[in-house]
C-alpha cells in the first residue's frame, strides 16, 4: 500500500507541476519543451495511476489517507489537503489519467498548426487534469468543492481558449455561469452537510447517517434533511453534469478546441456529477425521493439529449449530445441505487466518447476545420485509421456485443428494469428508446462523414491522415472502447463487485439490485442491442440506401423537426426568462442605479459645488467698499440677532 | 453709580460715543472716493470705544478701562500706520485711492 | 460747571466728527479729526484719565493725525472729482447707522450694571497716586505681558509700513558685504618708497591697485557695471597681505 500511495500522489501532484511550470515558465521553456514537459508528466503520471490501482487492488485496497498539507482549521471546522484511496478514487484516477494523457499526446498533433505559442493551452491541459484530480481523491468535501471550482475555471479557460472568437468567449462565459448557478445549490448542501453532521469529511458523516435519519427542517412544509442535502448535491451535480435544465453550456462548450471536448465529456468535469453521486452514495441512499428525482431527470435528459442529436448537422455537436444522453444513463443507475453501473458506464464511456471526439478531432484536422457533416462524404478512403476507430467508437456507443458499452448500457438498463418502480420502468422504456435513437444518429454520423459521395469535392481532395501523435491514441483508445467492457465487468457489476468496490460505494441495506442483475429475463436483457441494431438499419436505410428519406421526413415534419434542430428551444427559453430580464435589470441598475444614483450623487454633488462657487465668486468683487459695507451690515446683523434673542 | 464722573454721569458718555459709533459707520458708507477718510472714521469708530472704556473705568473706579484704552490707542496708532502705508503703495502703483477702483482685492 | 464743560467738548466733538466724514477736502476732515480728538482729550480729562488724555493729544494729535495729513498731502488727488457720487449710498449708510444706533439707543434703555459688580475684583488705584501712577503701578505689573505684546505690535507696524513702502531703485551703490571684509590692503592699497621731502603729488599722484575701486561693489547697482566688478575673489595667499607688509 505504501507504494500505492507513493505512485497515486506522484500521479495527482505531477499535472499540478507540469501546468504551473509550463503556464509560468512557457514563454522561458519554449513551446517545445512546455509540450513534452506536460504530455510527458501526465504519461508519467497516467502509468502510476494504473500502477497505483493495480498495487491496490493486488493488495486488497483497504481505504487508505494521505495527508498532504492542513488547510483550514476554525474551530470545529477541519478541512485538509489529502488523497484519499480507495477503489472509487483510484479507478477515477487511473481512467483521467489515461485519458488525459492520451488526450495531451492528441494535443501535440492537432495543436500543431496553432500560429501563437500553446503552452498556455497544455498548461491548462494539465491544470484541469489536476483539478479533477483534486475533486476524485478528496477526503472531505471542502476539498471536492476545491477540484469542482477548479475544473470550472480550466473548462472556462479551455472553452474560451481562442479567446479572439466572440463565441467561443460567449460558450464559455455561459458554461462557467451556469455552472455557477449549480454550483451555489452545491455550496448551501455542503454547508447544510456541516450544520447537521459537524464535519465535512466523509468518514464522519457517512458513519453518523443512519443516527440522523429522522432530522427534519420545516420550509413550507416538513422535509427530511436528507433529502434537501441530497437534492441540493444533485442539483450541483446536474449543472457539472449537464443534465436537464442546466444541460445548455456542453453543447456550446464545442467552442473550445477538440481535444479540450474530449477531456471535459470523456475523463474531467461532466463525469465529475456521476461521481459525486457515487462518492456520496451511503448518504443518498437513505434519500429515496431524491433518488426518484435523479432517475427521472436521468431518463429525460437520456431521451431529450438522443433527439437532438439525431438532427444536428454540426459533428461535434452531435457527439457532445451523446454525452449528454450517456450522462443520463448515468443517472438513471444512480437514481436506482446502481451506482457500480453507472461508474462502470462512466468508465466505458470515458474511452469511447474520448475516442469518438479524437476521431471527430481528426476528421475536422484532416478536411481543415470543416465541421458541417452535410458537407463532408466518402472519406473513408482518405483517412482509414480514423474510420476505423469512429466505428469502433460508434459500435461502443451503440451498445453492441461485445464492445464496451453494450456491458454497461447493458447493466443500466437491466438494473432500470429490476427496480420494479413505475419511475424504473419510465426509465427503462427511454432507456431502450434511447438506444435506437443512439446508434441511428450514431451510424447517420458514420456514413454521412464517411460514406457515399463527396458532397464537397475540393474538402475530400485536400483530406489527409492525421500524423502519429493523434492517430497512436485513436488506436489506444480504440482497444479500450472494444475490450473494456468485457474486461471491466466481472469487476465493476459483476460478481467480483463487492471485493473490487471494497465499501467505495455503499448500497442501502436490502438494496440487492447490484447483485440481481443477472437475473433479468433474457428478453429484456436483449432489448438494448436489439434497438441498437435497429437503429443502425435504419441509419443505413435512411442515408446509404435512399438519402430521400430524411429531407422527406424533415419536410413532412417539419414543426417536429425545428423543434429538435432547436434543441427543444432550450435556449430560447432560457433567453427569455432568465437572460434577457436579467439583462434589463442589469441595465436598469446600470443606467439607473449605477449611473443615477451611485454616481450621480457625487456627479451631482460636485456640479453643486461648481455652481454654488460660481455664484459665490459673484460676491468676491474684490472690491473693497461692498468688502467694509459687508462687514459693517454682518456687525448690526449679529447685533440685532443677539438684541432679538437676548 | 457715577462714581468718579461726578455730576454728569455715565449717559452722556455713552450716547456721545454711540453717536461717534455711528458717525464712523455712516463715514465708511457716505465716502465713495477716498480711501483716507475710512481710515478716519475707523478711528472715529476706534475712539467712541476709547470713550466707553474711560467712562466706564471712571465710572467702576476701575484702571483696567483705562488700560485698555491705552492698547487700543496702541492697536490704532499700528493699523493707520499700516493703513496709510498700502494707501501709498496703491497710489503710487495705480494713480488713484479712489473706494471705487480697487476692485482687485483677492481676500 | 463740569456739566456745561462736558457739553461744550460733547458738542464740537460730535460736530467735527460729522464734519470729518462729510468735509469736501481730505485736508479739512483731517483738521476736524484733530479737533475732535481735542476734545475727545477734554472728555478724558472730565473723566479723571489725565495721562490718556494727554497720551490722545500726544499720539493721535501729534502722530497719526499729521501722518494722515502728511498722506493726504502728498498724495496729488484731485479734490474736485473726490467729492464727486458722495450721495449714492449716503441713504444705505443712514439706513445700516440708524439701525445701529436704535440698537445702541434700546441696549442704553435696559442697560444696567450688574447686582454682583462688586464681587469683581478691580483694579482700584492706591489712594494719593496720581493717574499716571496708578496706571503705571497696573500696566507694568498685571499687564505687562499685553504691554510686551504691545510693542510687538508696534514694532511689526512700524517693519509693515517700510517694507511695505520701500522702493528697490537703482540709486546709490551698495556693497557686497563679504566682499569687502576679504578685502586685503595689498588689493586696495599700493605701497611706495617715498624719498624724503618729496610729495606724493611729484612722483606723478597716487594709483589704485587696477580695478580696486570697484571690488566690493555689487554688480548692476548704481553707475557700476558687470564689466567693472573683478570676478575672481583673491587667492587664498593674498588675504595675508595687510599694512604690515
Amino acid at each position: 500500500m505504501e507504494t500505492a500511495s507513493y505512485l497515486f500522489e506522484i500521479a495527482v501532484l505531477g499535472p499540478l507541476f507540469a501546468s504551473v511550470v509550463a503556464g509560468l515558465f512557457g514563454r522561458l521553456i519554449g513551446d517545445g519543451l512546455a509540450q513534452i514537459l506536460t504530455t510527458g508528466l501526465m504519461i508519467v503520471a497516467a502509468l502510476c495511476g494504473i500502477g497505483a490501482l493495480g498495487l491496490a487492488l493486488q493488495s486488497g485496497a483497504t481505504p487508505v489517507v494521505v495527508l498532504l498539507a492542513d488547510w483550514i482549521r476554525a474551530g470545529s471546522f477541519h478541512a485538509a489537503w489529502t488523497l484519499r484511496l480507495d477503489t472509487l478514487s483510484l479507478s477515477m484516477v487511473a481512467m483521467v489519467t489515461g485519458v488525459s494523457a492520451l488526450v495531451h499526446l492528441y494535443s501535440t498533433g492537432y495543436m500543431g498548426h496553432e500560429t501563437t505559442p500553446t503552452y498556455r493551452f497544455f498548461s491548462y491541459l494539465s491544470l484541469f487534469t489536476f483539478a479533477m484530480l483534486m475533486l476524485v481523491t478528496s477526503n472531505d468535501l471542502v476539498q471536492l468543492f476545491f477540484g469542482w471550482e477548479g475544473v470550472g475555471l480550466a473548462s472556462y479557460l479551455l472553452i474560451g481558449y481562442w479567446y479572439d472568437r466572440p463565441s467561443a468567449v460567449n460558450a464559455a462565459i455561459k458554461a462557467f455561469v451556469v455552472n455557477r448557478v449549480a454550483d451555489l445549490f452545491f455550496m448551501v448542501g455542503i454547508a447544510l452537510l456541516f450544520v447537521e453532521f459537524g464535519s465535512v469529511t466523509y468518514d464522519n458523516i457517512f458513519a453518523l447517517v443512519p443516527a440522523h435519519g429522522d432530522d427534519t427542517y420545516m420550509l413550507f412544509g416538513t422535509h427530511r434533511v436528507y433529502e434537501i442535502i441530497c437534492m441540493l448535491l444533485f442539483i450541483g451535480a446536474m449543472g457539472k453534469s449537464a443534465q436537464l435544465f442546466l444541460h445548455t453550456w456542453l453543447p456550446d462548450a464545442m467552442e473550445g478546441p477538440t481535444p479540450v471536448s474530449a477531456l471535459i465529456h470523456a475523463a474531467t468535469m461532466v463525469t465529475a456529477g456521476v461521481f459525486l453521486m457515487a462518492r456520496m452514495s451511503p448518504l443518498i441512499e437513505f434519500a429515496p425521493a431524491t433518488k426518484a428525482f435523479i432517475l427521472f431527470i436521468g431518463a429525460t435528459t437520456c431521451f431529450f439529449a438522443a433527439t437532438v442529436g439525431l438532427v444536428q448537422p454540426d459533428i461535434k455537436r452531435t457527439i457532445a449530445y451523446s454525452t449528454c444522453s450517456q450522462l443520463g444513463y448515468m443517472f438513471v443507475a444512480a437514481g436506482v441505487g446502481a451506482y457500480q453501473a453507472s461508474m462502470f458506464h462512466l468508465t466505458t464511456h470515458a474511452f469511447f466518447k474520448a475516442l469518438l471526439f479524437l476521431g471527430a478531432g481528426s476528421v475536422i484536422h484532416a478536411v481543415h476545420d470543416e465541421q458541417d457533416m452535410f458537407r463532408m462524404g466518402g472519406l473513408w478512403k482518405k483517412i482509414p485509421l480514423t474510420y476505423g476507430a469512429m466505428w469502433a467508437g460508434s459500435l461502443a456507443l451503440a451498445g453492441i456485443f461485445p464492445f464496451a458499452g453494450y456491458w454497461s448500457k447493458d447493466a443500466i438498463l437491466e438494473a432500470a428494469w429490476m427496480a420494479h418502480s413505475g419511475l424504473g420502468f419510465y426509465a427503462w422504456t427511454l432507456g431502450c428508446v434511447t438506444a435506437f435513437l443512439t446508434a441511428l444518429y450514431s451510424w447517420r454520423l458514420l456514413f454521412l462523414v464517411f460514406h457515399g459521395t463527396p458532397r464537397d469535392p475540393h474538402l475530400y481532395e485536400g483530406a489527409h491522415e492525421s500524423p502519429v501523435s493523434m492517430t497512436l491514441p485513436l488506436v489506444l483508445l480504440g482497444i479500450g472502447a472494444v475490450l473494456g467492457g468485457i474486461l471491466l465487468a466481472p469487476y465493476y457489476v459483476g460478481s467480483g463487485q463487492a471485493a473490487f468496490w471494497n465499501g467505495a460505494i455503499v448500497n442501502a441495506p436490502g438494496n440487492t439490485i447490484v447483485e440481481t442483475l443477472e437475473q433479468t429475463p433474457e428478453l429484456i436483457a436483449l432489448m438494448p442491442t436489439f434497438a441498437g441494431v435497429a437503429g443502425i438499419l435504419v441509419a443505413y436505410v435512411c442515408y446509404i440506401a435512399s438519402p430521400a428519406i430524411p429531407a422527406t421526413l424533415a419536410a413532412s415534419l417539419r414543426p417536429l423537426y425545428l423543434f429538435l434542430l432547436n434543441k427543444w428551444y432550450f435556449d430560447e427559453l432560457y433567453d427569455l426568462i432568465f437572460v434577457r430580464p436579467y439583462r434589463a435589470l442589469a441595465r436598469l441598475l446600470w443606467k439607473g442605479a449605477d449611473e443615477g444614483v451611485i454616481e450621480g450623487i457625487p456627479q451631482g454633488l460636485a456640479r453643486m459645488t461648481v455652481g454654488t462657487a460660481g455664484q459665490a465668486v459673484r460676491t468676491q468683487t474684490g472690491s473693497i467698499a461692498v468688502y467694509a459695507f459687508t462687514m459693517l451690515i454682518g456687525l448690526v446683523v449679529l447685533v440685532t440677532t443677539m438684541l432679538i434673542f437676548h | 453709580m457715577t462714581g468718579g464722573l461726578g455730576s454728569i454721569g455715565i449717559g452722556p458718555y455713552l450716547t456721545v460715543s454711540a453717536i461717534l459709533l455711528v458717525l464712523g459707520v455712516f463715514g465708511i458708507f457716505l465716502n465713495r472716493k477716498n480711501v483716507i477718510i475710512i481710515l478716519m472714521s475707523i478711528e472715529l469708530i476706534l475712539l467712541s470705544a476709547n470713550l466707553n472704556f474711560v467712562a466706564f473705568s471712571s465710572a467702576l473706579g476701575d484702571l483696567s478701562g483705562q488700560v485698555f484704552t491705552l492698547f487700543v490707542l496702541t492697536i490704532a496708532a499700528a493699523e493707520s500706520a499700516i493703513g496709510l502705508a498700502i494707501v501709498t503703495v496703491y497710489f503710487r502703483n495705480r494713480g488713484s485711492i479712489e473706494v471705487e477702483d480697487i476692485t482687485m482685492m483677492k481676500g | 460747571m463740569t456739566q456745561i464743560v462736558f457739553y461744550v467738548f460733547a458738542t464740537v466733538l460730535v460736530l467735527s466728527a460729522g464734519m470729518v466724514v462729510s468735509a469736501r477736502n481730505p485736508v479739512h476732515s483731517v483738521l476736524f479729526l484733530i479737533l475732535a480728538f481735542f476734545n475727545a482729550a477734554g472728555l478724558f480729562l472730565i473723566a479723571g484719565a489725565e495721562f490718556l488724555a494727554m497720551i490722545l493729544v500726544i499720539v493721535y494729535v501729534g502722530a497719526v493725525a499729521v501722518l494722515f495729513l502728511f498722506v493726504v498731502m502728498m498724495l496729488d488727488v484731485r479734490f474736485t472729482r473726490m467729492r464727486e457720487g458722495l450721495q449714492r449710498y449716503a441713504p444705505f449708510g443712514a439706513a445700516v447707522g440708524g439701525v445701529l444706533f436704535a440698537e445702541l439707543a434700546l441696549a442704553f434703555g435696559h442697560w444696567r450694571i450688574a447686582a454682583n459688580i462688586a464681587d469683581v475684583p478691580h483694579l482700584v488705584p492706591a489712594p494719593g497716586r496720581t493717574n499716571t501712577a496708578a496706571l503705571g503701578d497696573v500696566l507694568y505689573t498685571h499687564y505687562v505681558f499685553l504691554f510686551e505684546a504691545c510693542g510687538v505690535v508696534l514694532l511689526v507696524a512700524m517693519i509693515g509700513a517700510i517694507v511695505l513702502t520701500l522702493r528697490e531703485r537703482p540709486m546709490g551703490r551698495r556693497q557686497n558685504i563679504d566682499r569687502q571684509h576679504e578685502r586685503t590692503a595689498a588689493e586696495s592699497v599700493e605701497m611706495m618708497a617715498l624719498p624724503l621731502g618729496r610729495g606724493v603729488a611729484e612722483l606723478g599722484g597716487f594709483r589704485r591697485p587696477d580695478k580696486s575701486y570697484y571690488v566690493a561693489s555689487v554688480p548692476g547697482s548704481y553707475g557700476v557695471t558687470a564689466e567693472a566688478v573683478p570676478q575672481a575673489a583673491p587667492a587664498g595667499d593674498d588675504r595675508k597681505g595687510g599694512l604690515g607688509q
